[in-house]
């Protein structure tokens, strides 16, 4: 992403005369203006990771029985919350979990978004308005709330879809199974984001110049060509923002299967690592462990999000350069 | 609105091509397919309990909308409108108060040089890959320890911070405010901040419209942390307030029409605001595409 870019060069120039006459104002300005984020982000950003780091390196200790107020003592630890969290089963099958769901679910998500986005893009597509306010409604429902609206949708007895696929002959559809449910998560978190993700890549399609296409339109290219060797190539940068960004949601899967919960006996408490973080910090009392796990997880995320944009950006800069 | 681009699509538009119609109804199924869950909630939140269960999920059964509408309300105390009111706080000051931070932040780190500046640009992206979810449990353990849990300010205060919202601020004012014009405040003789108060502000303000709107449907939609922060019902917002009534139809069956029926007035207001907000989302999303 913008990570390495450099700045764009001229647009921070104060002009000499001032930088050298008025040495308050080269740095007192800028400080102050930026103080009170660099204030908010240390505490609300740097300290909660540096905080993280620390209690995921202690432990508490019981002695005795384990009753009365000094029978337990805090200590240091090292390293054995994260060799707890790395050998811990549920934390493995978890993290298995949604890089299998993010493996299917990215993919699927950003083809329908690109498709869409081609679509509202080309000349064969009438009421272009309508079909974008559509397809963008999902993003304006809170993530919680469409989660209980499809958990009503999955319920049978409830569920008109249920329902009417039984009607067609589908017989009764297990939207909650035990291999099922995680794939009716799926769907929720398509639901919600494709149109968010198409209006990205729309965005994009629309700063791309028209008379490129006249050029190719000239040499004789069809509309798909002109998508795939045009258009797609154009907008890899916003494909490549949205791919990032739903990396990091997947890996972070909680409210979905949170909410889905109360309708189904099949997501454990250790569904998705986020899921068994909150589980061991709230229901089993165990913030050390829940700290080192949410850590594991942040750096697993931090270096597939990150690993994927280096890796995309070298790959797209080089086939849009030649 | 003037996105559509002018002539080029009028050009060459043949009517009823084959891959036209291919197109519209691929189109229209996808159209069904986001818009079936939400005309379900409509349809549904006119039912009671029963007829939730009993009837025919797409059609009106027992007009009961009345009787849902001030069971809602009154529920519990009437606990759902200070949920309502409570998440138009939390949104609402949060995003107000980050766009205004963002916006001061963003325009020091694009209108001045300084040392580091690179540096702590390049800290602040790393903040937009760091996700919400892990940061709101160290964030609890450390308030935990400041007996500041289950305040409203454990959930206000960190929508303060928005690095994306920075991001976006520093894009822009690099893009739209002149230098010249910043030079010919200060030969006029104002201070720096009043040359952004008044000029620059006003210059970065479609930039602020967007940071603003992605701050507030943020925080709108961050379930896990005042999920973690709060135990007080009263201080609960709208999601975490009806994601509790989820879980109790086991004591009270009403309260899954109350639920159907919350969960659609809650998002009325933010649907309509998004999408006739939908040209902003959109320059603040080439902003952040543009430069990337």
């Amino acid at each position: 992403m913008v990570l390495s870019s450099a700045p764009p060069k001229g647009q921070a120039d104060v002009p000499q005369r001032r930088r050298i006459k008025d040495k308050s104002s080269k740095m007192g300005a800028p400080l102050a203006f930026m103080s009170p984020f660099l204030l908010l982000f240390a505490i609300f950003f740097l300290l909660p990771i540096g905080y993280a780091i620390y209690e995921s390196l202690l432990q508490i200790k019981v002695s005795g029985l384990g009753i009365g107020p000094n029978s337990t003592t805090t200590q240091f630890a090292g390293l054995a919350n994260y060799a707890k969290v790395l050998a811990n089963a549920s934390f493995i099958s978890g993290v298995g979990r949604v890089l299998e769901f993010g493996i299917v679910q990215v993919p699927i998500m950003l083809i329908l978004a690109t498709t869409l986005a081609l679509l509202l893009d080309s000349a064969s597509v009438y009421l272009k308005r309508f079909f974008r306010l559509v397809f963008f409604l999902p993003y304006g429902i809170p993530g919680v709330i469409a989660a209980i609206l499809w958990s009503f949708l999955y319920l049978p007895g409830l569920s008109p879809i249920v329902s009417i696929l039984k009607g067609v002959g589908f017989g009764s559809i297990n939207f909650l199974g035990i291999h099922s449910v995680l794939w009716s998560i799926a769907n929720i978190v398509t639901w919600e984001y494709t149109g968010y993700n198409m209006l990205i890549i729309y965005a994009g399609l629309q700063a791309i110049p028209q008379s490129l296409y006249e050029a190719a339109r000239i040499d004789g290219a069809s509309e798909i060509q002109v998508a795939f060797r045009i258009k797609i190539p154009l907008v890899v940068s916003s494909l490549v923002l949205t791919a990032v960004f739903s990396i990091i949601g997947t890996l972070q899967l909680f409210s979905e299967p949170q909410v889905l919960r109360s309708v189904t006996t099949n997501i454990s408490s250790s569904f998705t690592p986020n899921l068994l973080a909150y589980t061991k910090a709230f229901v089993e009392n165990n913030p050390n462990f829940a700290a080192a796990a949410a850590v594991v997880l942040a750096v697993g995320t931090f270096i597939l999000s990150f690993g994927f944009l280096k890796l995309v950006q070298r790959r797209a800069l080089s086939e849009v350069e030649v | 609105m003037s996105i559509a681009p002018p002539i080029a699509p009028e050009r060459q538009r043949a009517p009823f091509r084959k891959s036209s119609i291919l197109a519209m109804a691929f189109m229209f199924v996808m159209a069904t397919y986001f818009l079936l869950p939400a005309y379900w909630l409509v349809i549904s939140s006119t039912k009671g309990p029963t007829q939730l269960y009993a009837s025919q999920g797409l059609w009106i059964s027992g007009f009961k909308l009345f009787s849902n509408l001030s069971g809602l309300f009154s529920y519990n105390g009437g606990i759902y409108l200070q949920w309502i009111i409570n998440t138009v706080l939390y949104a609402g000051i949060g995003a107000a108060v980050a766009t205004l931070i963002s916006a001061l932040a963003g325009y020091g780190l694009s209108k001045y040089n300084f040392k580091g500046k690179e540096l702590i640009f390049s800290i602040i992206l790393g903040g937009v890959l760091v996700p919400g979810t892990a940061l709101a449990l160290p964030l609890y353990l450390l308030l935990a320890k400041v007996h500041l849990t289950n305040t409203y300010w454990s959930v206000l205060i960190p929508a303060f911070v928005s690095p994306f919202g920075v991001f976006l601020a520093r894009v822009y004012a690099g893009a739209a405010i002149p230098n010249e014009l910043i030079e010919a405040g200060r030969i006029d003789g104002a201070s720096e901040f009043k040359i952004f108060r008044t000029i620059a502000f006003r210059i970065m303000s479609p930039a602020l419209v967007t940071i603003f709107l992605f701050q507030f449907v943020a925080i709108w939609n961050n379930f896990f942390l005042p999920l973690v922060m709060l135990s007080n019902q009263k201080l609960y917002p709208v999601t975490l307030g009806l994601y509790s009534w989820d879980n109790q139809y086991g004591q009270a069956p009403q309260l899954i029409s109350y639920v159907v029926l919350g969960s659609l007035i809650s998002v009325i207001p933010l649907v309509i605001a998004f999408l006739s907000l939908q040209r902003f989302w959109r320059s603040g999303l080439t902003a952040g595409s543009v430069k990337l």
